[in-house]
């Protein structure tokens, strides 16, 4: 990508921040901490690397994406709104009574979201579903899924693994987004989860390693994915949670809780005077 | 009329399986390393490339379905009726339910008459668990042309279902020559006015045999055959609450939360008439030959008989 396609990019991921922090504020609720670390990814994903058209959010041959960490709706529905999937006045109302936008992603009434998510482990099983739809069928979209670190930790996660490589998923290209924080405290004081890049090579995996909040770097490792075949890939993506709020940063506290008025004028404007000098 | 030769509606659900994909490309067959006890071997031998091993992992089986179903597939996702409603129950739930997603569950090896396996693999709960999820519809054919018509119809209806299978060769007593299934529309196999018994799945061909000896000791019980528990017909419920004023529901399944209950809300909510279920008492099965459990738990024709018979005295 030349300067100015990464420029925008890192506008956009600014844009998604804000409508991420704007969602989960008037939400009263939500997590912004992993809707942060993930934001730069979801923005490569849909400002980059998929082929959809918000104008048809249907298409049997559209790439998909699949946030199996669904807890972390509050970006994605940034980046959906802002690419033109709906309006961002929506996520003024997002978990409200009687919204389109709920808490966790609802594929039924909410245009470009391509699985219902949120139990953690569900999603990438049915990612799986979805890359051997499109073997089945001899179509060439991909489908990306992005998985927590912590959600690592669910069993279903290792048998979706060894179905992907089972069945040389090599449309498959996976992400999790390692921002080392879980509810409890940090990934490896919870559960025990390294070597992750290990268990996912003993599972059949080609395994990048990333900063994850580095578009060269993302760019450079769905590129690599896009020549893997016969297996499936994971991108493990070293990131930092509630990356871009100064005081949400590394805060296992700002998983799951949205910031008070004094707390919200603070983020929108670090936000904003982040992508003011963006701009400049 | 019916024939005498028995078979097994896991048998009957797969040779039903082939049948319909002839037609239809974009069904497809999951199973969770049970295919030969499933029957969907059946399915596996005639459309290999249309099979889809999921090994011994029941949940991550039904979020592949769910995958496979956004993308136009219609798949049918087999394994013990314990492990898919059981060990997956999360993962119908909110993978295939919330979405409503058109995913054909099936569940073989339902109830005691898995036999000798005993009382892990004796599932008395599936119907239970799968009624509770919204949009669910839940079938459990009691022979083999009811089998044949209900995969038909699972496939027809464009959401989840789910569909019990029993391992035992049972007999038919079915029509096939006038037989017509329809999701949600119970069938009356006698008339009777005295009492009304209700049953579903394997039961319900030992309830037929039990109400024509009734029969002849004066009881003239009217039978109807429930197999859907969900959406379930309350019309026919509430006609033979109101025409006959006593229930009596006869399951291979707990007699919590399947259809005695299913039976008993609506008689409560719309024509109150008491309700006496028969069924597993709240216990776990345990290891035996299948007919000799029937036997033991009152689910073949004489203790189905008995114990209407103590009902009504």
């Amino acid at each position: 990508m030349n300067n100015q396609e990464l420029l925008e990019l890192k506008k956009t991921a600014c844009k998604v921040r804000i409508q991420t922090i704007e969602g989960v504020f008037n939400a009263k609720s939500g997590h912004p901490g992993g809707s942060l670390s993930a934001a730069d990814i979801m923005t490569y994903l849909y400002f980059k690397e998929m082929k959809v058209d918000p104008e048809n959010p249907k298409d049997p041959n559209r790439d998909r994406f699949v946030l199996s960490k669904g807890h972390c709706a509050p970006a994605l529905y940034g980046a959906l709104a802002i690419k033109g999937y709906f309006s961002t006045e929506e996520i003024k109302s997002l978990r409200h009574i009687g919204a389109m936008l709920q808490g966790h992603p609802d594929m039924k009434n909410t245009p470009g979201i391509d699985m219902s998510s949120g139990s953690l482990g569900q999603g990438i099983s049915a990612a799986c579903g979805m890359a051997l739809a499109a073997k089945y069928d001899g179509s060439d979209y991909r489908v990306y899924a992005m998985l927590g670190d912590g959600e690592c930790e669910e069993g279903q996660v290792w048998e979706a693994a060894m179905f992907a490589s089972h069945y040389k998923l090599d449309n498959l290209c996976a992400i999790v987004d390692f921002n080392g924080l879980q509810i409890d405290g940090h990934v490896n004081e919870v559960a025990g989860l390294e070597p992750l890049d290990k268990k996912f090579e003993g599972f059949g995996f080609e395994v990048i390693k990333i900063d994850g909040n580095n578009f060269e770097e993302i760019e450079a490792a769905f590129e690599k994915a896009k020549t893997v075949k016969g297996k499936p890939t994971v991108i493990i993506a070293s990131t930092v949670k509630g990356k871009g709020v100064s005081y949400m940063e590394n805060q296992v506290g700002w998983h799951g809780k949205a910031p008070n008025a004094d707390e919200y004028k603070i983020a929108i404007d670090e936000l904003n005077a982040q992508l003011k000098a963006l701009e400049a | 009329m019916a024939e005498t030769k028995k078979i097994a509606t896991r048998e009957s659900f797969g040779l039903a399986l082939c049948e319909l994909a002839k037609d239809h490309p974009e069904i497809v067959v999951l199973d969770a390393d049970l295919a030969a006890a499933t029957k969907t071997e059946i399915f596996k031998k005639a459309y290999p490339e249309r099979f889809f091993d999921c090994g011994i992992a029941e949940s991550n089986m039904i979020g592949i379905a769910a995958g496979l179903a956004t993308c136009g597939k219609v798949p049918f996702a087999a394994s013990f009726a314990m492990f898919a409603t059981g060990r997956a129950y999360e993962q119908v739930r909110n993978s295939v339910g919330y979405p409503h997603l058109n995913v054909k569950i099936a569940g073989s090896h339902a109830g005691i008459s898995v036999g000798e396996d005993g009382a892990t693999h004796q599932c008395c709960e599936d119907l239970a668990l799968m009624r509770t999820i919204p949009g669910m519809v839940v079938l459990n054919p009691a022979d083999h042309y009811e089998m044949t018509a209900a995969v038909k119809a699972a496939y027809e209806y464009n959401g989840p279902v789910y569909i019990r299978l029993g391992r035992l060769a049972i007999e038919s007593f079915n029509d096939p020559d006038n037989y017509q299934f329809e999701i949600g529309k119970a069938i009356t196999l006698k008339e009777g006015n005295d009492v009304t018994v209700i049953a579903t799945g394997l039961v319900v061909n030992e309830s037929l045999k039990a109400v024509k000896e009734l029969e002849a000791q004066g009881i003239n019980a009217r039978l109807i055959n429930m197999h859907t528990i969900k959406p379930i017909d309350k019309d026919i419920i509430i006609k033979a609450a109101q025409e006959t004023g006593r229930i009596i529901t006869v399951e291979e399944h707990s007699i919590i939360g399947g259809l005695g209950e299913a039976v008993a809300a609506v008689t409560s909510e719309y024509c109150p008439v008491p309700v006496n279920r028969i069924g597993i008492e709240d216990v776990y099965g345990h290891s035996g030959p299948a007919v000799g459990l029937l036997e033991e738990f009152g689910l073949d024709a004489n203790g189905i008989k008995k114990k209407i018979e103590t009902i009504l005295k």
